[in-house]
């Protein structure tokens, strides 16, 4: 597999970790208390540290002196990968959990498969991503169930939150051309094998959460091509802003 | 001012074959949670291996004003350390 | 009991102290000692809390992926140590919320510093080297202040906090070393930061109300003018090292005492920043408040759920 396609793949991966990270970065120091306020602190720094990994290794493919910032804070818009649910914003504590609770779901079932690509480095990072994403789920189902089968007021904040990104769940599952490419030389994942397996976990902890499924039929994408929400763009000018601001220095 | 969550101690075992120390407390809306809240604020530096959480209320502790008969008594029981008994300078361990 | 009773207690009391014992939570003590103490652990918890707000502004827009880990797990460990604090707090019988209940309602103090706004990335820089350089020449004393939940929790602070003040200092090295704009900004920085570093050791000592009580029950071990004197006599070689310049014409190193002399601090800036007319108090207080009052559902839900679980447990158990 040539190194481009492998590099747009490990985006697909890599950019999810970046973007979720930023986002529970905007949380930290007002959390609803001090306890959670350091776990999803805790939550933030294991997807960061999973981003630098990735780009460690794009930027070692990538040639050209390349160095993992370069990655993160010199793209364009629509070289981000990301799925649109994990630029979704911090509406409130319970789209916070919701958003993360969609996304760890998926995010253990693909490392699980991940850790036995043919790439090595890919394999080792999945590996070792395992037992921070492991520790998501928990945190963030538990948290599902606390908010759904809580108050009465809590029950419908959630679940306004589910029936919002729940049309964002179906792109976790569609495959670009990269992907494909990936799959075919037994690097990357299909995503498509996951998939039931992965609504079947949701359905379960929404149920026990006393939570309702949405029955949409109806699914957003575009952040696996590129094209983003609007948040997008505010996110990225935060992310951004030093780098773009002071171009060529070091930090 | 409702609903706060209760306090719970957290005990933690640094590595295998050290005893569970007392390490602080933290607040919790219950035992599943108090594990958790105890891993993320207390073992963020790899400082354990095991977590014991125990709602603070559980605890029943000794009163300072007894500490005379609780612990004083103990003090002139000397004959149950090693020092009090006498040995030939040839036995050098025992 | 009777007042002759309660002086007896008073006298051993002091002398356990004198002698270096702790005073454990449980064991009697002077509700004057329980009081102080509640006020300085508290206040110094609000602090850590209050503190992640200027930090917590650059973490979404550090310049590196490293600095950003950096940055974020640093504020993380002041909300742990924030943490911490007001668990030793709550060991002499009052509640976080209650302490909470104070802070939001301006009732209790915290470090005037943090009402001082970041605004350039060289901030987090000067916060780490100055602010945190500051605050450990307060808190190692403390670890072993005669209260034992408070020395403990100081143990484990200064423990944590011994990465703090380097990330912030790295920070400055890079950018004196950086570009000209870069180095610019490091200045600017030192600039605002020097002076209100200085008076976060609090007022001179001729008109500091609880030093000598404070001194007795080793809640401090050197007074407000001793630790800024070791303060600026730490820091100076420091800023001389990186090239950057101290902001005070009158600073001099002073051969026959061994220290620098430095200029008068402006203490009308200091008592209005402390009197809530900062350039961020009102921010920093909506801030903690907002995050409180919206945290509110949440915190009421976990209960709610821990209770139903609770009797789901019962019901089955009959």
């Amino acid at each position: 597999m040539e190194d481009k396609n492998k590099i747009q793949y490990i985006y697909g991966i890599a950019d999810n970790a970046l973007i979720l990270g930023q986002r529970l970065s905007e949380l930290c120091g007002h959390g609803p208390n001090l306890e959670t306020d350091i776990a999803m602190t805790n939550m933030a720094l294991d997807l960061l540290g999973q981003t630098r990994s990735y780009y460690q290794y794009v930027a070692q493919l990538s040639g050209e002196g390349k160095t993992e910032d370069d990655i993160a804070f010199l793209r364009i818009e629509r070289e981000y990968k990301n799925v649109l649910l994990v630029e979704q914003p911090n509406t409130h504590f319970g789209y916070v959990i919701v958003r993360q609770f969609f996304f760890d779901i998926f995010h253990l079932l693909l490392l699980e498969k991940l850790q036995n690509s043919e790439d090595d480095t890919l394999a080792a990072i999945a590996k070792k991503s395992i037992k921070e994403v492991s520790y998501h789920q928990r945190f963030s189902s538990d948290w599902i169930k606390r908010l759904g089968d809580g108050t009465e007021e809590s029950h419908q904040k959630v679940q306004e939150a589910v029936n919002h990104l729940w049309e964002y769940t179906d792109e976790l599952f569609h495959s670009t051309d990269d992907d494909k490419i990936a799959v075919e030389n037994k690097v990357g994942v299909n995503t498509l094998d996951l998939k039931e397996k992965y609504y079947q976990k949701l359905r379960e902890v929404l149920e026990e959460a006393t939570l309702d499924i949405p029955e949409t039929k109806w699914f957003k994408k575009g952040g696996k091509q590129g094209v983003h929400t609007e948040y997008m763009g505010y996110l990225l000018a935060d992310l951004q802003y030093m780098q773009r601001t002071y171009p060529n220095m070091k930090w | 001012m409702k609903n706060n969550w209760p306090l719970w101690e957290v005990f933690v075992r640094s590595k295998n074959g050290l005893e569970h120390r007392h390490f602080g407390s933290i607040h919790a809306a219950d035992a599943e949670m108090a594990l958790e809240n105890a891993r993320d604020v207390y073992t963020r530096r790899n400082e354990g291996v095991s977590i014991w959480v125990v709602e603070s209320k559980h605890i029943t502790a000794s009163n300072p004003q007894n500490n005379g008969e609780l612990f004083e008594p103990a003090q002139d029981k000397i004959y149950r350390h090693p020092t009090f008994y006498t040995l030939p300078d040839e036995v050098k361990h025992m | 009991m009777s007042e002759k009773e309660i002086k007896n207690l008073e006298e051993i009391f002091e002398q356990r102290i004198a002698r270096d014992e702790k005073i454990e939570p449980k064991d009697w003590m002077p509700e004057k000692y329980r009081k102080t103490h509640i006020r300085q652990i508290s206040q110094h918890a609000h602090s850590e809390i209050i503190g992640m707000l200027p930090e917590g502004n650059w973490i979404t827009r550090a310049p590196s992926l490293r600095r950003k880990v950096a940055l974020l797990a640093k504020v993380q460990d002041e909300a742990g140590h924030g943490l911490y604090l007001y668990s030793a707090c709550e060991t002499l019988g009052v509640s976080r919320d209650e302490l909470y209940e104070q802070l939001h309602s301006g009732k209790a103090k915290y470090s005037s510093i943090f009402n001082y706004p970041t605004i350039t990335w060289a901030d987090m820089g000067a916060i780490g080297w100055l602010v945190d350089g500051a605050a450990i020449i307060n808190q190692v004393p403390l670890c072993s202040t005669s209260y034992g939940p408070y020395a403990r929790a100081m143990i484990r602070v200064c423990k944590e906090e011994s990465f703090h003040q380097r990330q912030g200092y790295e920070i400055m090295i890079t950018l004196a070393n950086g570009t000209p704009e870069q180095k610019e900004m490091a200045q600017d920085a030192l600039n605002r930061w020097w002076w209100p570093s200085l008076m976060m050791l609090g007022p001179v000592d001729a008109e500091s109300v609880h030093t000598e009580q404070s001194m007795k029950w080793k809640l401090k071990r050197k007074t407000n003018d001793e630790l800024r004197q070791q303060f600026i006599d730490q820091t100076v070689p420091q800023a001389d090292l990186i090239g950057l310049t101290i902001p005070d014409p009158d600073l001099k190193w002073n051969e026959e005492r061994g220290s620098y002399d430095f200029g008068e601090i402006d203490w009308d800036e200091f008592w209005q920043v402390v009197k809530g007319h900062g350039p961020c108090n009102k921010e920093r207080m909506s801030a903690r408040v907002s995050a409180w009052e919206k945290g509110e559902w949440v915190r009421d839900a976990a209960m709610a759920y821990a209770k139903k679980q609770e009797d789901k447990k019962l019901k089955k158990a009959i």
